[in-house]
């Protein structure tokens, strides 16, 4: 196929973006390579892992499944997009606290699903977490620090966290 | 990734009325990618044979949901969490909701819509069998006009369908008839979460004087693509349900099955799995008065 490729707008954290690429250029891959966000990480490529987790348009998707033509118009947010004045957001504050984040691969696309779910639940189940993030895969943590940390960030007295996230085990 | 996103076009006419035209002036040439968790996973993986994609995500015209007296109309362009997050549709359609509320993550359930599901065609696909016992009908249409069919109609082999090749489907048409069905729905996969079926059945039935009056059973994964168990229900149809007749039905479901064997499973695993899911909806069936 030949260029020109269209132009393609959208926005990324609330700032207008503008990029003239293949149409099926996955998202993941206009994020890091033509606005060199490389927060959003790849992990399978293939909608399994959960680690390309963005926000388009207030859902969750997976930046690896979205020809960039899709997010046309569209209000993108990732990981870059969490912390506000240089203030981390209460989820990357609590994965911090509560041990959420080990080798960081899986962590902004888990940020993003938790992000996702705690604007639906403020104040999620232990149930509503693991549905909320079974589309998110880790390999360190054996996900209950990940679980531990979206509870925490979403319970008003962190120090009662650990005993509630052992009885929702 | 080995997909080379310059070797494919991708246009979004933006309307239904714009795609079908495309559709008609060249037949056969265009790919229609909706919520794209199946073909971008094909992309990525350099095996993506179609050349020339229309984009069917964010045209409002195939989004919808309709609740009509007898019968609830979806979109094709309808996602499994638009499934899952609305309240009529979970209240009188309840096999469809949780069909929606299996597949994949919220991130895939955000993208993948109701017609994809289908066209797609997988032996395994999680709506399939909760349509075919509800007895559903697929509205498809072209430049030519729109047609129905029934959903069992639908498939015709792997990955074979109805359409032709300057047709969208647009709608699926669910009857509500089953309300007084006992409904049942079992998917049995690797996890809970996240995991494509090994094989699913589902159910509905109405118990009249004791005896099975109504019965269709659907499956996934038991044949080449998802399909009604006809020879099983005809062999429950007008039984009791007894000790004798449950074997019976399993007998004759262990021949009627033609399980898919592939990297989820063996055959013979789905074969003895879906026998015993047949069993468990018979005894729920023969115990009155226990909520679906």
């Amino acid at each position: 196929m030949s260029a020109p490729w269209p132009i393609i707008r959208f926005t990324v954290n609330s700032e207008s973006c503008a990029v003239q690429v293949p149409p099926m250029k996955r998202l993941l891959d206009v994020l890091r390579e033509d606005l060199h966000l490389t927060g959003t990480k790849e992990g399978c490529g293939e909608g399994e892992c959960g680690s390309c987790s963005v926000r388009m348009n207030g859902e969750l998707v997976n930046s690896c499944l979205v020809p960039v033509l899709q997010a046309e118009g569209a209000d993108i947010q990732t990981v870059e997009g969490l912390a506000l004045n240089g203030k981390l957001h209460p989820l990357q504050q609590a994965f911090l606290d509560c041990g959420g984040a080990q080798c960081g691969i899986c962590t902004p696309g888990m940020l993003m699903a938790a992000a996702q779910l705690i604007e639906r639940h403020p104040h999620p189940s232990m149930a509503q977490i693991r549905e909320g993030l079974a589309g998110n895969l880790c390999r360190c943590t054996g996900f209950m620090r990940i679980f531990e940390s979206v509870l925490a960030a979403t319970t008003q007295t962190a120090e009662s966290v650990p005993a509630k996230a052992l009885n929702a085990r | 990734m080995r997909g080379n996103a310059d070797a494919h076009q991708l246009i979004a006419p933006g309307s239904l009325a714009a795609v079908l035209e495309l559709l008609a002036d060249s037949p056969g040439e265009w790919t229609p990618i909706a919520g794209g968790t199946e073909l971008m996973v094909a992309f990525a993986s350099g095996k993506l044979g179609a050349r020339k994609l229309v984009s069917l995500w964010g045209i409002p015209e195939l989004r919808f949901i309709e609740i009509a007296p007898a019968s609830i109309a979806i979109g094709a362009g309808t996602t499994f969490l638009d499934l899952r997050a609305h309240s009529g549709l979970a209240a009188e359609l309840p096999l469809i909701a949780r069909s929606a509320s299996w597949i994949g993550s919220i991130a895939n359930q955000g993208r993948a819509t109701l017609g994809g599901n289908l066209v797609n065609g997988s032996p395994a696909a999680d709506s399939s069998p909760a349509l075919l016992v509800y007895d559903a009908e697929i509205e498809m249409v072209s430049r030519r006009g729109r047609r129905r069919i029934p959903y069992a109609e639908f498939h015709l082999g792997y990955k074979r369908n109805a359409l032709a090749a300057d047709e969208l489907l647009y709608a699926v048409h669910v009857p509500t008839r089953f309300a007084n069905h006992r409904q049942y729905f079992r998917k049995v996969g690797t996890r809970r979460a996240m995991a494509i079926s090994k094989v699913a059945l589902a159910a509905t039935a109405l118990l009249q004087a004791d005896v099975i009056g109504e019965i269709r059973l659907a499956a996934a994964s038991l044949a080449p693509c998802p399909t009604r168990l006809y020879r099983t229900e005809a062999a429950l149809l007008g039984q009791r349900v007894t000790k004798k007749s449950i074997q019976v039905a399993r007998r004759v479901l262990l021949a009627e099955a033609q399980p898919i064997d592939d990297i989820r499973s063996t055959a013979e695993y789905r074969r003895r799995v879906a026998v015993n899911l047949l069993e468990e909806f018979l005894l729920e069936l023969s115990q009155e008065d226990t909520p679906r």
